[in-house]
């Protein structure tokens, strides 16, 4: 496969959260504003890039039997890392998104990723795999974040762009669903054409 | 806290874990039910024995940047075992739960349990117990609810583009909406 299709592949077409639906959690849980967003963005693509690198070194030693679990140390290392990292440097992030980043372990892309791309391709084929993925994963969850702040707050990146308090119920639970069933939609409709 | 983990703070419809498995084995109320079986049972094991872990090895040994790792082992050995052990003891139940088991491990509802109480009872065994199966009480609750609706859902038109999962999650956003009216309950 060549080299630029592996790399843009997971920002539209097999995006990991609007088209293949993996990954909801995170995506439902920490999109209240554009910020949260972007944030659990750029740390779940720094532990795919990782775990995506190491896995794909490490192919060939890890038994096959044992591999699942594995990966999940690999990606709990990583996870630990991005978690500490956080606290230390930007302690706002770390109580807004709160036990969404170590819950990156058990986000379906990583471990999905690690076993249907690192685990049978090159170094640099599962590094740029990685990249793809993770801007994918920060696109889509930067669009409902943008969406959702936009109508429950009225504002962008926590600037007020309209006056007003905003529709409160885009902040809360059933906006997340609503809004994240809908881009789903708008997607597939774009796609088609 | 029993109706407060069940209904207010729904632990699917409002605090966004365990989204997976709500969205793929709600097809039908019959495996629904399996699945919210076997996580209560795995969600009040794993939860018993990282409190343990936690309380007497982690913290005395300072070890507490460790706790995401060690977690997600236990309960990854955790459903391993009980897997083995169901297949030995019960084949009947082992039959039942049997394909839902190995998916708990990438549930996150049942790391995110066992780090939540860590986090609200840092103290109390016991409480952290309570409260992870009245959150698995909470999950049997929203999923066999929204399978039913599912099922319903079969029966209807639903626009092309709609189809699937874009219509489930709306559908689930009414009914955390519905969910919305416990708020003030506890």
């Amino acid at each position: 496969m060549n080299k630029l299709k592996i790399l843009t592949n997971g920002f539209i077409k097999e995006n990991p959260t609007l088209v293949l639906v993996l990954g909801t959690c995170p995506t439902l849980a920490v999109t209240t504003s554009l910020t949260n967003a972007l944030g659990m963005g750029l740390a779940t693509t720094f532990v795919l890039i990782m775990s995506n690198l190491l896995i794909s070194m490490l192919k060939s030693l890890i038994p096959d039997k044992v591999r699942i679990a594995a990966y999940i140390i690999v990606i709990a290392t990583f996870v630990s890392i991005v978690d500490l990292l956080i606290q230390a440097y930007v302690p706002v992030l770390a109580s807004s998104l709160g036990i969404f980043i170590p819950l990156i372990v058990v986000n379906c892309i990583v471990l999905g990723r690690a076993e249907a791309f690192a685990s049978k391709n090159s170094v640099f084929d599962s590094l740029l795999d990685g990249i793809g993925m993770g801007v994918g994963f920060t696109i889509a969850l930067s669009i409902i974040g943008f969406i959702r702040e936009l109508l429950g707050a009225f504002s962008i990146l926590g600037q007020k762009i309209i006056p007003g308090d905003g529709i409160l119920m885009f902040v809360l639970a059933p906006g997340a669903f609503f809004v994240f069933g809908f881009t789903i939609a708008l997607v597939r409709r774009l796609q088609k054409k | 806290m029993i109706i407060g983990a069940v209904l207010v703070n729904n632990i699917i419809l409002a605090q966004f874990l365990g989204i997976c498995p709500f969205l793929g084995v709600s097809n039908k109320v019959g495996t629904a039910l399996g699945m919210s079986a076997a996580v209560l049972f795995v969600m009040a094991l794993a939860t018993l024995v990282t409190t343990v872990v936690n309380l007497y090895v982690l913290i005395p040994m300072d070890l507490l940047f460790l706790q995401t790792i060690s977690f997600i082992l236990i309960i990854a050995a955790l459903v391993q075992m009980v897997e083995i052990i169901l297949k030995k003891v019960s084949p009947g139940l082992y039959q039942a739960l049997g394909i839902y088991l190995p998916l708990i491990t990438t549930n996150c509802a049942v790391l995110g349990v066992a780090i939540l109480v860590t986090q609200q009872f840092p103290d109390s065994i016991l409480d952290s117990v309570l409260y992870a199966v009245s959150c698995a009480l909470g999950f049997m609750l929203a999923i066999t609810i929204f399978a039913g609706l599912r099922e319903q859902l079969e029966l209807v038109e639903v626009p092309k583009g709609m189809q699937g999962v874009p219509i489930a999650l709306i559908m689930a956003g009414i009914l955390a909406l519905a969910f919305m009216g416990f708020a003030n309950l506890v």
